[in-house]
């Protein structure tokens, strides 16, 4: 029975790392047909503006509810709303994997690198849809998907192990605490990094003049305007990318909510710590390590209520938070040894 | 946390004095390094160093973690390696460079939060700042005229705003005409205590640490089973790790009796338990017959007064019995080592016998006895190689090898008690006299007629006691910091501001009308712009109908 259980988790898993894929490309085919209009601000204005590349591109306001362009949306446009269904099933997947995983040993699927790596993989992109059916930031899809695909590669290939009982070490309910909350906010905090990427080069296209939009300002400027449509002229695929104003946003939000739980998860650690070797910190690899990304994101947060730090250098260290985060998640496990590297690998 | 207020940008210089006295220009230096210091671009940086300078602590290995590994490492970066070294690079938590920069770190945040406080203990008594004169400034604006008198219209909002500071001000118009009503409303103020909260938790978190390491101490023992341990003494421990205030007298005594331990494994050869049954005594009880039992488990520590005992390790020791040319017979057991990253416990160890009988004076140091090796909990031999296949003693046996001569115990080097110093053996003065696999109850006669025996193993365990007097305090803190950095990050703080207004007169026709009020609304979002919109809408809406459901 339990070896039923884990052949359905592995085909589950199968199947969202599948649609994760297919996912990305529709998003990426949307994010470089470079013709659609950002849909978050297109969604924003309950109207399906079309805007030719290259066109003059000043909108009318137009009526709420009117439809200037031909009904019919462009290919961009349905690769997108393509992706979201195709993520949604991942997501689906990748939920009944863990959940058939977890029927399989008995228990709660977070004992190794793999189950850890799944657990992210659908954290993140439950995160994602969460963030996308409220801001309709949808273009930035290809950039939460990417590190998710990323992840979910290296988990099928790299990190897979067949289901098994925990070793006496992993066998508490500190377990489950501190695992499940670190899961949970490093995928939060996926999100919030590919924000900030999204941010930072749709800065950078914007400061190249490439696009002429006057909504560039940080969302520091006093919270007025937001999302205003902002007419495309550019050809540059990132065009179509939400404003920076969402972006910041996105990546603020997402980070004030994953901030908090990674707190909790590196405390709920540390009591672990206490009850299995000894001491509450030891400053071993992986401790230092999810120090470091503390720091950079408690960095993030007061980078973007300092006058001279908000907009991009504050999205710089939110994506310095990211990528240690990421690495203190493989490097620290695969390359240094340290007492957190029965996660799976030696 | 996400929001400070801006800092006071360093003064100007006050108009210097026409001859600057030295004392003075000194303070002048001294407060402009306060400020730059207790600056929040200072901190940013400070942060960012602070992460910088842990990441050697993460990626070099370290003496505290692993002394042989970080010796390795020297050895292996022959050039780099002792500068390194010297720098403190193998020491990152304990350098004075770390040191300087979370110094430096909390004393800037200490600058910062003495001011903030002050301000924020004024602002508790203060009432709302008054009503700007254009409000049509604010980031959030609003205008329109609502039906009701300025009074009526000015309850209604009142009303609305349940849960705001509010002020209520009466403001003269020039020209003689019908004075305004304005109302201050701002919320949010526990943004800021969170914020505090937040800020000197991370004090009392650094000082709960720093108690921690000054009053604490680690200790690491290997107990066989069946075996007592009574921690008296820094001594009486393999590895003892004092904090700087700790010189070993103050050790509060306790004993241990290590009555069983039991592992139990899959087929697979993967652990599922690890239990120690011990006898525990302590305080008064110490040196009595009354033995407190107890259970020993990963992740399920002894908890006595303020030690605690964890069960770390586990391992095998083979037994050895040695009759010696002159008819002494002896018996040895020693603990032998887990081969590290080996999960079947191929395990390797050394017998050293410093002491063999029948020989004396300088003799001893020819005949001394070395049996070095491996012992295999479940023997699996591959072209002669014995390793283990089980982490079970299923199958015990031994490989060893055996040698005799000087071991060079009175160098004054220390040695390993899982091996023998193999410069002994390089120089010549310790030779191998035999090898050979052993079964329980298998020997080895060597040419002097000397015979080992392998009798058979028992098991060891390794415990830990851990004293950290300050630990429950660091608890504390930490949870006070998540409440603080929640509070800080949920609360928003916002401004509303009215000006109540009867509608101009347009001349004798059109006299003051007491039934209409023009209702002007300013809103300012002191932290996290975002989303203030829609909110600020429903606050300008108050003035528009009347409350109903009253």
């Amino acid at each position: 029975m339990s070896q039923l259980w884990a052949d359905i988790s592995d085909l589950a898993f199968e199947a969202a790392l599948a649609a994760y894929i297919v996912a990305l490309v529709c998003y990426a085919i949307e994010l470089a047909s470079r013709r659609a209009v950002n849909p978050a601000e297109a969604m924003a204005g309950g109207r399906a503006t079309l805007v030719r590349a290259g066109g003059s591109g000043s909108i009318d306001p137009g009526v709420i509810g009117r439809v200037e362009s031909a009904p019919v949306a462009p290919w961009g446009v349905r690769f997108g709303r393509a992706a979201v269904v195709v993520t949604v099933i991942g997501a689906a997947a990748n939920v009944i994997s863990i959940v058939t995983r977890g029927l399989a040993v008995g228990r709660l699927p977070l004992a190794n690198m793999y189950e850890f790596v799944s657990m992210i993989c659908a954290a993140a992109v439950i995160t994602w849809l969460i963030v996308l059916a409220r801001t309709g930031a949808r273009t930035l899809g290809t950039f939460v998907l990417t590190p998710v695909v990323i992840l979910a590669v290296v988990a099928g290939t790299k990190l897979y192990v067949p289901a098994a009982p925990v070793v006496p070490a992993l066998n508490s309910y500190w377990k489950w605490i501190h695992v499940t909350t670190i899961a949970i906010s490093s995928s939060i905090l996926l999100v919030s990094g590919a924000a900030s990427v999204g941010y930072l080069l749709r800065a950078r296209l914007e400061r190249s003049g490439r696009l002429a939009t006057k909504d560039a300002q940080p969302v520091a400027a006093g919270g007025v305007g937001g999302d205003q449509a902002s007419p495309v002229r550019s050809r540059s695929m990132l065009s179509v990318l939400p404003s920076m104003v969402t972006l910041d946003r996105i990546a603020y939000r997402t980070a004030i909510v994953g901030f908090p739980i990674f707190t909790f998860a590196v405390i709920a650690g540390a009591m672990w710590a206490e009850v299995a070797w000894g001491r509450y910190w030891g400053w071993d690899p992986k401790e230092t390590c999810a120090f470091v990304t503390w720091v950079f994101y408690a960095a993030y947060l007061h980078a973007r209520s300092t006058a001279g730090w908000r907009g991009k250098r504050a999205a710089w260290i939110c994506v310095l938070g990211f990528v240690s985060m990421i690495f203190n998640l493989f490097f620290i496990n695969m390359v240094v040894s340290g007492l957190h590297s029965y996660a799976g690998l030696n | 946390m996400t929001h400070a207020p801006t800092r006071p940008a360093p003064a100007p210089e006050p108009a210097p004095p026409t001859r600057p006295g030295l004392i003075r220009s000194v303070l002048a230096f001294l407060r402009n390094v306060w400020r730059q210091l207790t600056s929040m671009r200072t901190a940013l940086i400070l942060l960012f160093l602070l992460a910088v300078a842990s990441l050697p602590g993460a990626l070099l290995p370290q003496w505290s973690l692993n002394t042989s590994k970080t010796a390795q490492y020297i050895a292996d970066h022959p050039t780099i390696g002792p500068w390194l070294d010297r720098l403190g690079f193998f020491e990152v938590f304990g350098s004075p460079w770390y040191a300087a920069i979370y110094l430096l770190l909390f004393t800037s945040l200490v600058g910062c939060l003495i001011p903030r406080l002050w301000e924020f203990l004024g602002q508790l008594r203060a009432q709302p700042v008054a009503t700007p004169r254009n409000l049509g400034r604010l980031p959030h604006h609003d205008r329109r005229e609502v039906a009701g008198s300025v009074d009526e219209v000015a309850d209604r909002i009142t009303a609305g705003l349940r849960g705001w500071r509010l002020a209520r001000r009466v403001e003269e118009r020039p020209g003689g005409a019908a004075p305004a009503v304005t109302l201050s409303a701002e919320k949010g103020f526990v943004r800021e205590l969170g914020n505090l909260i937040f800020h000197f938790s991370l004090l009392g978190l650094l000082v709960a640490i720093a108690v921690g390491k000054m009053v604490g101490y680690e200790g690491s023992i290997i107990v066989n089973v069946g075996s007592q341990f009574c921690s008296t003494s820094p001594a009486s421990y393999d590895n003892f790790r004092a904090g700087l205030l700790v010189d070993g007298t103050q050790l509060s005594p306790f004993c241990l009796d290590v009555r069983s331990f039991d592992a139990e494994y899959t087929p697979a050869g993967q652990a599922t338990s690890f239990v120690a049954e011990v006898g525990s005594q302590a305080g008064s009880q110490a040196g009595t017959d009354a033995w407190d039992p107890a259970t020993l488990q990963v992740n399920d520590p002894l908890r006595l007064d303020g030690e605690r005992v964890y069960l770390i390790g586990h391992g095998y020791t083979p037994h050895f019995q040695v009759s010696f040319p002159d008819g002494t017979v002896r018996d040895y057991a020693q603990p032998f080592a887990p081969t590290p990253n080996d999960p079947n416990f191929t395990s390797e160890g050394a017998v050293k016998i410093l002491d063999p009988p029948g020989v004396t004076g300088d003799d001893v140091r020819k005949h001394q006895l070395a049996i070095v090796g491996i012992f295999a909990p479940t023997v699996f031999l591959h072209g002669g190689i014995m390793t283990s296949s089980y982490p079970a003693a299923n199958n015990p046996g031994v490989a060893v090898d055996v040698y005799r001569g000087d071991l060079g115990m009175e160098g004054g080097r220390s040695q390993s008690v899982f091996s023998i110093d193999t410069n002994q053996v390089d120089k010549g003065a310790l030779v191998k006299q035999a090898r050979s696999n052993l079964m329980p109850g298998e020997s080895i006669t060597l040419d002097d007629g000397t015979v080992i025996t392998f009798t058979g193993y028992n098991e060891w365990v390794s415990l830990q006691t851990s004293f950290d007097p300050a630990q429950g305090w660091a608890l504390v803190f930490a949870v006070t910091l998540l409440i603080g950095l929640m509070i800080s990050l949920v609360i928003k703080r916002r401004r509303v501001w009215f000006r109540l207004t009867p509608p101009p007169a347009g001349g004798d026709a059109h006299p003051v009308r007491a039934d209409r009020t023009v209702v002007e609304v300013g809103g300012l979002a002191r932290t996290d712009q975002a989303g203030y919109g829609e909110e600020f809408d429903g606050l300008a809406a108050l003035a528009d109908q009347p409350v109903v459901n009253r």
